[in-house]
C-alpha cells in the first residue's frame, strides 16, 4: 500500500482524498497555488506544498512543477481529483517514467477513451450499443449528407477533441448541412486547436444516464449501477441522483452489462464512468467514458455504502476488486452548490464568505472546502460545495433536500441555492419526467 | 560544534573518497553528500518581481535531512541604513543547491554585492538544473536556504540590501 499520496488538485476533492488517505494511514501531501494558500486541503493535509501563482497553467496543471513536489516530499503515488490533469496522458505517461503511480488510467486508456471518435469505435467493436453515424471522421459534406440519409435526421455535427457542448451543430435536412459543417469546424478549430468532426444521429430529448464501473489491474471488472444526470444547463450537471427515475431492473442489468463489456474490452483500471444516452423508448446509446473519478460520485456511495475514493486507491496498489456488482439500497441526490447568482444568468460572485451554516441531520452529507472567512479566488470553476441527501424514497429525498437547501447559509456571496429550492418544488422534476432538455424552459426568474 | 569545525568537517567529506556522511549524536545531525550527477544543463530563470519584506515563508515540505547550524558566518540582523530591505523568492519549487557543484564555492554568501542577472543558486526539478538570477542589484544581508533543500514556489531565499 502507498505510504505517501499526494494530491494533484485542490478545493472539495482534495478534501475529499485526504479524508479517505487519513482512514487508510496513508500519508497526504497537499499542492497549493498562492491563490490557495488559506484553503482548507493545505490545512487538513499533512504536508503542503506551494507551487506557483494563482493561474491554474502555472501551478495545477503544471507537470514539471506536480513532479517536483511529489520528489521533494517524497510521495509514492498522485491522485489527481477530476478536471485539471485527471484525464491526461502525459501527466500519466509522466508518472510512469518517474515511477510515481498515477491513480488514475493508463496513458494508454486515456488515449483510447479521450478521443470521441476512436472512444466510439472502440465500444462499438466491444458490443456496446453507440449512436449510429459517420465510422470515424467525416472527410466531407458529401460523405456527411450521405450517412445523415441513411440515418435520418435530424443529425449532429460533433467535433471529436470536443466538450462542454463546443464544436457541435444539430442538422435537419439537407439544406442545412453546409453551413453546419462550416460553423462546427471553425467553432471547434478555435476552442481545441484540432477541427475533425463525425457525425451521429440526434437523440431527441435524452436522458444521461451513466454506469460507474471500477476495474483491478487483473482484467476484472465490475459496475455499481447508475446515476441520472440530466438536470443540465448549457451542458454543465447541476442535480444528479440515484437511481435514475426511468429505471428498471432489466434496463440497469443491460446498461450494467454493456458497461463492463465497454471496460473490459480497453483492459480498463481504475474508477471510470461510462455515460449513455437513452431516448423515449428505454434505447441506450454509449456517448463517452471517463476516465476518472467523477464530482457526483458521493450519490453513489451513499446508495451503496461504498468509498469509490478508498477502492481507487487499492486498485492502483494493485490489490483485485471481488468482482460483485452493487446497487443503490436507497435513493440519493446532490445538488451542486455553485458561487453563481442564479438570477442573473449564473454569473460567477467570487468573494468572501462573511457567514456560514451547513445543513445537517439524519441523511445529510455536504462535501465542501468552504469555512466563514473563506474568500473564494476567483481564478477557478466556482463550485464551492456538493450537497447529497439519502432516504428511503425519491420523495422523501426531495423532502429533505428541500429542508437540507433551507438550512444551508451562505452569506457575502451569491449562491445557486435558490435555484435548487425552486427546482425542488417544481412538479415536473417531482415526478421524475425530465431530459435534458429540462432547464432549457426552467423559470430562472424570482430567484 | 562551531560553525568553523562544521565548515572542516564538510571541507574533509569533501577531500575524500567518501560520497555521503551522516552524524549524528544527542544533540544535533548532520549529513553531507556529493552530488553523483555534475552536469548542470543551464536554463536560465528570471525572478518575479521583488517584494518589499512581507509575508512569512509558506509551508515548507517536510525535509529528510536536518542540518543545524549553518557553514557561512551566523547572519547579522539585517542591516536597515534607511532602506527596505528586499527579499528574493524561488520562481519554482524543486531541490535548492548555493553552488553550481559540491567541489566548487557558493554562488553568493552573505556580504556579496549582487548585479541584476547574477546567478544566486540553482533550483532542481525533474533533473533539469535551473539557474535562479537576483532581480535586484545590492548586498546579500541575509540567506535563508540550505544547499541540497527542498524549496516552494514563492519562497524566501536571500534578503538584500538594494544598492
Amino acid at each position: 500500500m502507498f505510504k505517501k499520496i499526494l494530491i494533484a488538485n485542490r478545493g472539495e476533492i482534495a478534501l475529499r482524498i485526504i479524508r479517505t488517505c487519513r482512514e487508510m494511514g496513508i500519508k497526504t501531501v497537499a499542492v497549493y497555488s498562492t491563490a490557495d494558500k488559506e484553503s482548507l486541503h493545505v490545512r487538513f493535509a499533512d504536508e503542503a506544498v506551494c507551487i506557483g501563482p494563482p493561474l491554474s497553467k502555472s501551478s495545477y496543471l503544471n507537470i514539471p512543477n506536480l513532479i517536483a513536489a511529489a520528489e521533494i516530499t517524497n510521495a509514492d503515488a498522485i491522485h489527481p481529483g477530476y478536471g485539471f490533469l485527471s484525464e491526461n496522458a502525459g501527466f500519466s505517461k509522466v508518472c510512469q517514467d518517474y515511477g510515481i503511480k498515477f491513480i488514475g488510467a493508463t496513458p494508454e486508456m486515456i488515449n483510447a477513451m479521450g478521443d470521441k471518435a476512436t472512444a466510439k469505435a472502440t465500444m462499438r467493436k466491444a458490443g456496446v450499443p453507440t449512436i449510429p453515424g459517420s465510422d470515424g471522421l467525416l472527410e466531407s459534406v458529401k460523405e456527411g449528407i450521405k450517412i445523415a440519409n441513411k440515418i435520418k435526421y435530424p443529425v449532429i455535427l460533433k467535433a471529436t477533441a470536443g466538450g462542454g457542448g463546443r464544436g457541435m451543430r444539430v442538422v435537419n435536412g439537407d439544406d442545412e448541412f453546409e453551413k453546419a459543417w462550416n460553423d462546427a469546424k471553425m467553432e471547434s478549430g478555435a476552442a481545441f486547436g484540432n477541427d475533425a468532426l463525425y457525425l451521429e444521429k440526434f437523440v431527441e430529448e435524452p436522458k444521461h444516464i451513466e454506469i460507474q464501473i471500477v476495474g483491478d489491474q487483473y482484467g476484472k471488472v465490475c459496475h455499481l449501477s447508475e446515476r441520472d444526470c440530466s438536470i443540465q444547463r448549457r451542458h454543465q450537471k447541476l442535480v444528479e441522483e440515484t437511481p435514475s427515475p426511468i429505471m428498471t431492473q432489466k434496463l440497469r442489468e443491460k446498461m450494467g452489462e454493456a458497461a463492463i463489456k465497454g471496460a473490459k474490452s480497453i483492459r480498463y483500471e481504475g474508477a471510470g464512468t461510462i455515460e449513455f444516452l437513452v431516448d423515449k423508448n428505454g434505447d441506450f446509446y454509449f456517448m463517452e467514458m471517463n476516465t476518472r473519478i467523477q464530482v457526483e460520485h458521493p450519490i453513489t456511495e451513499e446508495v451503496t455504502n461504498f468509498d469509490l475514493i478508498k477502492e481507487q486507491i487499492k486498485v492502483a496498489a494493485g490489490i483485485p476488486i471481488s468482482g460483485k456488482n452493487y446497487f443503490p439500497e436507497f435513493h440519493a441526490m446532490e445538488c451542486r452548490i455553485n458561487a453563481e447568482d442564479p438570477a442573473n444568468g449564473f454569473r460567477p460572485s467570487p468573494g468572501k464568505i462573511t457567514n456560514l451554516n451547513l445543513p445537517g441531520g439524519h441523511g445529510v452529507r455536504v462535501d465542501t472546502h468552504i469555512y466563514a472567512g473563506y474568500t473564494i479566488p476567483s481564478n477557478y470553476d466556482s463550485m464551492i460545495a456538493k450537497l447529497i441527501v439519502t432516504a428511503r424514497t425519491r420523495e422523501e429525498v426531495i423532502v429533505r433536500m428541500k429542508r437540507a437547501l433551507q438550512e444551508f447559509v451562505i452569506e457575502g456571496v451569491k449562491t445557486t441555492i435558490p435555484f435548487h429550492i425552486k427546482l425542488m418544488d417544481d412538479p415536473q422534476f417531482q415526478a421524475g419526467k425530465f431530459t435534458t432538455k429540462f432547464l432549457e424552459t426552467f423559470d430562472f426568474s424570482n430567484l | 560544534m562551531k560553525p568553523s569545525e562544521i565548515k572542516d568537517l564538510i571541507d574533509f567529506i569533501d577531500k575524500s573518497n567518501l560520497d555521503e556522511v551522516n552524524i549524528e549524536t544527542e544533540n544535533f545531525k548532520i549529513s553531507a553528500r556529493k552530488n553523483a550527477t555534475k552536469v548542470v544543463e543551464q536554463v536560465v530563470t528570471h525572478l518575479a518581481a521583488p517584494v518589499i519584506v512581507a509575508q512569512p515563508s509558506a509551508v515548507v515540505a517536510q525535509r529528510e535531512i536536518e542540518t543545524t547550524p549553518r557553514i557561512e558566518t551566523p547572519a547579522a540582523a539585517p542591516v536597515q541604513i534607511g532602506k527596505k530591505l528586499l527579499e528574493i523568492k524561488s520562481p519554482m519549487i524543486g531541490t535548492l543547491y548555493r553552488c553550481p557543484s559540491p567541489d566548487k564555492p557558493n554562488f553568493v554568501n552573505v556580504g556579496d554585492e549582487v548585479k541584476v542577472g547574477q546567478t544566486v543558486c540553482i533550483v532542481e526539478a525533474m533533473k533539469l538544473f535551473n539557474e535562479i538570477e537576483s532581480d535586484i542589484a545590492g548586498r546579500i544581508v541575509e540567506i535563508k536556504c540550505e544547499n541540497a533543500s527542498p524549496v516552494e514556489f514563492d519562497q524566501i531565499l536571500f534578503i538584500v540590501e538594494p544598492a
